[in-house]
């Protein structure tokens, strides 16, 4: 029997409270910063049949939307093929292989099923992105490894906890492989525990409603948000649209790799076909299936971000396997560069396709890059060897409604950056400046929002800094009309020398002494919107805060200003004559 | 005799308290929005007592709260490090919401009035690059040209060395007109320039409109012969002269909920209820605190909306998305939503007769008999019951197969699921189980669903006040003289100075002592609290460790910092390094006891419950229609006991006990309900 609308609602609920428990209770307990602070995490409730998803937890990372269905699933095809150990009451698996549903190695997923009754009712399962996980470089994200096993330490679902016990051997081979094993303990209990206060949860809840009801309103759930979806992409006109992205390089080859998506929108489903994407890259930027799933729903859910989040919402969105290319990469391939970067540029070909198919809804493309700068060395003055991490944002696509948003963090994730200070007190660093990067914004009717621009300079001892970027050959797109943002630029200066690195975006281990100094720009969003559209009042302000000279007023939006800066209606009118939006 | 005011978004209230007779008095008339004084007068004078004749008036004020809701700020210039000016802007790199790449965001001070110097300190407080200070005279001259009122000064590294912000400062102070002049430090000795910069700004653009409110309210206040210098509420629950209260303006913005909380805690130590959860529900928001042993957990980190951090030390009040006029639609799934759109104070819900046609909480709340249509304050145009339950029927019950009755359960439901969701992860964020407190009930709806969330929450008790309706106006009466000092050291544990721990601290009571000595008003007592911010060396989070002594040793910083940690997280590192982040001191005058239990006249209290009987009238419960006495709260025989289900009425407020609660009254007026089990 379906449970009435005041049931469903109140489950839903209930549901979801028990996923967010489980994010906070994991961010709160969680050691690494990572987690705890730039809740690079996600919580989630999947079913016993295939993994899919139930319900996730709304604080976690959004690169994460979707994924963990997929490793649970692979595990319950493992357990039932018994390349798996059988589940018992108490236990956690724990995996992070990339190709078994997973992303890069370092993010970590528990899995613990819940038993009612003597069976597995559903699975809990949170993913946690571990601040090392082994490897050649420290913190994973190498910009040139070529085989995953340069990458960090690989690992199948195996019991980390046995009926309620952590098992002491795997726990001993996991901190043998890693860097700062010490710090780790606190990570894994956290991990652990979330599981056990999301089992606690929803137990409680099913005690409530009755296991029956429950599962009657989850299908129910499932069915309605899949229809909800479907409400949304009715209305879209039927058609194929076209988006296309490219990722710099992939660290080792030097030539871009492109993404090209066709949509075809059919009555109430969206198809999504990859062909005639770049084949696997020799370098980390390949992706893997469930990443490249994840990525499209992600995007989705930018787009239409009230669509609650179960396996429902994804059902009328076909995602065609896209084999042969590097969206889909096998054993060995090297895929660090997976979550953080090729996932933005498949959400930027989404964006690029359907902006035009739902104008009001979708943005130019944003930054899309998480702007890893790692920096790792010896200072002398502490006597101790330090790696910093400084992520970067960027510029958001102008909108329908507004400009974009200036230095708005990644499209996959939701953190912080550290502040200046922070970094100043813990590294041997010091930062020339930390500016809004003038100019960057692409020009539109709405325009892109500007990225940052920094210089930081090594006070002491030798360093080798590394670069995992993109969007440095061409800037994120503009949309309707609008102009690309800026490019993403990356300058070190050694002995007074410009070195820009061969892949733009992309180098690892540029050696560097005392007085060597990074110089990065951050892209900027794309515009929206013809640029001569843009209201001259709005470009005479831009130009009194200096986000544009008065030069590209008149060249890019097509503006004059009078000496005192206010808008000169004549010349602008004249300037504007006969131009698309003028 | 003391007076405790409290502008609210409707209404002002008061309270005047004799402290010889014990005499209350209340008084609730309209805020004046363009100049909130004049409506403080009015409620002084609605009392009938001169004016002349009160010794100690205490205020909270939302004008600076306002101020930067509405961002009706001062003109405002920065003096700034030089590569630093966009700070303010570039904020912390994230975006207004998780899914959706839109948003927008203004920053405090505009870009052509952030300018920046010549000078650097480095991390250690080193001097790297001279003060220019031609340049800082070259600027001020520059912003005072275009128009500034106020000024900021935040220069990197000025927590760990002043000294450049401090002869800017003083540069400044020869060619500024007024003393509107902020340095970063002086609020905040923290790093973390977004931060520490933001709260500067916030402090430096509404100094000079606080200023402004103060001098008119003295003015008024003295034309009507008041002589003494009144006080005003601050956010970290402590009042503050007015005379003194400009110079941090910035710990006004949360002044109203502050002085809630404090009474809250007041109330809750009397009643013997120490460990309290407050629940403050509002026509469009709804705020919540935890109060621990009778003391308000105080924050460092409010965040008043996106990206506006306001660290200074202020009671620890979070808002939940929920309120009175919170809207309730069907969504294309058939799913009931409450919120988060409001119907806000216009058009308001429909019951209120201003236009409104969303069903909202409060709508639900009328139709379902547990409020009285009679006597709703503040209704433009009266509109009936039956028009408000076919607004339900139409927009709710017609989608999801329902009555209009029925309807309106299914939203209060849901409401109250989503409000104790919210209630509960404020708790945990903290480290505590909800279970473990009382929930104390006030603000206009507060009371209307304490025991209904109490009970989806597992809390045992709900603490209903006497006066639920003017708690804020109670908390300026009950508040102490407060100043809180923050220190940063950021330092492993195993490398300190302890010297200079001690001596941070003695000077942190020595500031202390020397502010509240220049007070307007004796305190009773002066009591410090010590306490230290912690982590583990590579953790971003801290733990806040009370201090027993200003001169710990070593070994007991380490074990009490692991002890706090391990009741917080239940995890122990003992691996792994402890260090101390900061250093904190409050000093705080105690003002002498309030006697609560004239709150309510004990002379209109009825001999037994009969007498305080109004009527009984259908309320809706658990899918049903239960004839449900009223009582006029007031009339309540001070011991009274009463079964749920019940409404209590009172003017600003309603109670509703819910079936199977039990409710008695105490010594001090208030009702401790024990909420029945579901």
């Amino acid at each position: 029997m379906t449970p009435d609308a005041i049931t469903l609602s109140v489950i839903e609920a209930g549901l979801q409270q028990v996923c967010d428990e489980m994010d906070l209770a994991f961010s709160r307990a969680a050691f690494s910063p990572v987690i705890a602070e730039a809740n690079d995490r996600s919580d989630g409730i999947y079913s016993a049949d295939d993994g899919s998803l139930i319900a996730q937890g709304l604080g976690g990372l959004p690169v994460f939307v979707g994924v963990m269905q997929y490793s649970t699933g692979k595990l319950i095809e493992m357990i039932r093929d018994g390349k798996c150990l059988p589940p018992e009451p108490g236990d956690v698996y724990i995996v992070n292989d990339p190709y078994l549903g997973g992303t890069h190695l370092m993010d970590v997923r528990f899995a613990r099923p819940v038993w009612r009754g003597g069976r597995i009712w559903c699975w809990l399962s949170n993913t946690g992105h571990w601040p090392d996980i082994g490897g050649a470089v420290p913190g994973g994200f190498s910009a040139s490894a070529t085989a995953v096993e340069q990458e960090g330490l690989r690992l199948p679902p195996v019991k980390l906890f046995k009926k309620g016990a952590m098992d002491p051997e795997i726990y001993a081979i996991i901190t043998s492989n890693i860097r700062v094993a010490d710090q780790r303990i606190g990570d894994i209990r956290a991990q652990a525990a979330a599981l056990e206060v999301g089992e606690e949860r929803l137990c409680a809840l099913l005690d409530r409603y009755g296991d029956a009801t429950v599962e009657a309103a989850i299908a129910e759930l499932r069915r309605r948000a899949a229809e909800q979806m479907r409400a949304r992409i009715a209305p879209i006109p039927d058609g194929t649209y076209r988006g296309k992205a490219f990722v710099d390089s992939d660290g080792v080859v030097d030539a871009p790799l492109e993404i090209a998506l066709a949509v075809e929108k059919q009555g109430d489903r969206l198809s999504f076909d990859f062909a005639g994407s770049s084949p696997p890259c020799a370098g980390p930027m390949n992706s893997v299936l469930a990443t490249t799933l994840s990525s499209v729903y992600l995007a989705m859910r930018h787009i239409f971000p009230d669509v609650p989040l179960s396996a429902g919402a994804f059902e009328p969105l076909i995602v065609k396997r896209p084999e042969g290319t590097f969206l889909d990469a096998a054993y060995p391939r090297p895929v660090s560069g997976c979550a953080a970067e090729v996932s933005q540029r498949i959400a930027e070909a989404v964006f690029a396709a359907l902006v035009e198919a739902v104008p009001e809804a979708v943005t130019a493309a944003p930054a899309g890059t998480s702007g890893n700068f790692g920096l790792g060395g010896f200072d002398p003055e502490r006597r101790r060897g330090f790696v910093m991490y400084q992520l970067s944002g960027g510029g958001y696509g102008g909108n329908a409604g507004h400009d974009g948003l200036t230095n708005g963090c990644s499209t996959i994730g939701i953190s912080k950056s550290p502040p200046v200070e922070i970094m100043e007190q813990n590294f041997p660093v010091l930062y020339r400046r930390y500016a809004l990067r003038e100019g960057s914004g692409g020009a539109g009717k709405h325009r892109g929002g500007f990225g940052l621009e920094y210089e930081i300079e090594l006070l002491r001892g030798d360093a080798r800094a590394s670069f995992v970027m993109d969007h440095g050959r061409v800037g994120p797109q503009g949309a309707l009309g609008g102009a690309d943002g800026a490019v993403n630029t990356v300058t070190v200066w050694r002995d007074g020398e410009a070195h820009v690195p061969p892949h733009l975006s992309k180098e690892q281990d540029i050696p560097m002494k005392a007085c060597d100094r990074v110089e990065v720009g951050t892209p900027g969003g794309g515009g929206y919107g013809e640029p001569f559209a843009r209201e001259p009042g709005k470009v005479a302000d831009d130009v009194r805060l200096g986000y544009y000279t008065r030069e590209a007023a008149r060249r890019l939006f097509g503006v004059a200003l009078a000496q005192d800066g206010s808008v000169d209606a004549v010349a602008t009118a004249r300037l504007r004559a006969g131009r698309p939006g003028g | 005799m003391v007076a405790g005011i409290d502008v609210g978004g409707t209404f002002t209230d008061l309270i005047l308290i004799d402290g010889t007779t014990g005499q209350v008095r209340i008084a609730k008339t309209p805020t004046t929005v363009d100049n909130q004084a004049f409506g403080v007068v009015a409620a002084l004078e609605a009392t009938g007592q001169p004016i002349a004749g009160i010794d100690m008036i205490v205020h909270g004020t939302t004008t600076t709260t306002n101020a930067v809701l509405e961002r009706r700020l001062a003109r405002t210039g920065l003096i700034t490090t030089a590569g630093f000016r966009d700070v303010l802007e570039l904020g912390r790199r994230t975006r207004p919401q998780p899914y959706g790449m839109t948003g927008v965001f203004v920053p405090v001070i505009p870009r052509d009035l952030r300018l920046e110097v010549a000078e650097r300190m480095e991390a250690s407080g080193r001097v790297r690059v001279p003060l220019d200070e031609d340049g800082v005279r070259a600027a001020v001259r520059r912003l005072l040209e275009a128009g500034c009122e106020s000024l900021v000064i935040h220069f990197l590294h000025a927590y760990a060395n002043p000294a450049h912000e401090r002869r800017a400062a003083e540069i400044a102070a020869e060619l500024w007109p007024n003393d509107h002049v902020t340095t970063g430090h002086s609020l905040l000795s923290e790093a973390r320039e977004f931060e520490r910069g933001v709260t500067a700004a916030v402090n430096a653009s509404v100094q000079p409109i606080l200023k402004r409110y103060v001098e008119r309210l003295r003015g008024e206040l003295s034309a009507r012969g008041y002589r003494r210098e009144f006080l005003v509420m601050n956010g970290n629950g402590g009042m503050i002269s007015a005379a003194k209260v400009t110079r941090e303006a910035a710990k006004t913005v949360m002044s109203g909920p502050a002085s809630g909380v404090m009474a809250a805690a007041y109330t809750g130590r009397r009643a013997w209820h120490p460990n309290l959860i407050t629940y403050d529900m509002g026509g469009t928001s709804t705020d919540v605190a935890l109060i621990r042993d009778a003391q308000p957990a105080v924050s460092n980190e409010t965040e008043i909306e996106y990206a506006m951090p306001i660290h200074v030390p202020m009671v620890d009040v979070r808002t939940v998305g929920a309120g009175g006029g919170s809207i309730a639609r069907v969504d294309e799934a058939g799913l009931i939503r409450v919120g988060p759109e409001s119907a806000g104070a216009a058009p308001g819900p429909i019951c209120y007769g201003r236009g409104g046609t969303e069903p909202t909480i409060s709508d639900a709340n009328l139709v379902l008999g547990r409020l009285n249509p009679g006597r709703l304050l503040s209704v433009d145009n009266p509109v009936t019951q039956d028009t408000v339950r076919a607004a339900f029927a139409d927009r709710i019950g017609a989608r999801i197969g329902m009555d209009g009755v029925a309807a309106a359960g299914a939203v209060l439901r849901l409401a109250n699921l989503k409000m104790a969701g919210a209630v509960r992860m404020v708790s945990l964020a903290k480290g505590h189980d909800p279970r473990d407190f009382a929930l104390f009930a006030f603000g206009g709806a507060g009371p209307l669903h304490a025991c209904a969330l109490a009970r989806e929450l597992g809390i045992p008790r709900v603490l209903v006040p006497a006066r639920p309706g003017i708690t804020n106006a109670l908390g300026c009466v009950v508040a102490d003289l407060r100043h809180d000092f923050v220190r940063t050291i950021n330092r492993p544990v195993a490398d300190l100075d302890m010297a200079a721990v001690h001596a941070i601290l003695a000077e942190q009571k020595a500031e202390g002592l020397a502010l509240i000595g220049e007070e307007a008003v004796a305190p009773e007592s002066v009591r410090f609290a010590h306490s230290a911010d912690m982590q583990f060396v590579g953790q971003t989070h801290l733990v806040n460790v009370p201090l027993p002594t200003a001169e710990p040793d070593r070994a007991t910083l380490q074990a009490l910092f692991e002890k706090a940690y391990f009741a917080r997280f239940k995890v122990k590192l003992p691996e792994i390094r402890a260090s101390l982040v900061n250093l904190n001191t409050s000093v705080i005058g105690t003002r002498p006891a309030v006697d609560l239990s004239a709150l309510i006249d004990p002379a209109g209290r009825a001999g037994s419950l009969d007498g305080a009987l109004v009527e009984t009238r259908p309320v809706w419960f658990d899918g049903t229609w239960h004839e449900t006495p009223v009582y006029a709260r007031e009339k309540l025989p001070l011991d009274a006991t009463i079964a749920g289900p019940a409404v209590l009425e009172q003017l600003d407020a309603t109670t509703v006990l819910e079936p199977g609660d039990v409710a008695r009254g105490d010594a001090e007026g208030n009702l401790v309900v024990e909420v029945g089990k579901p």
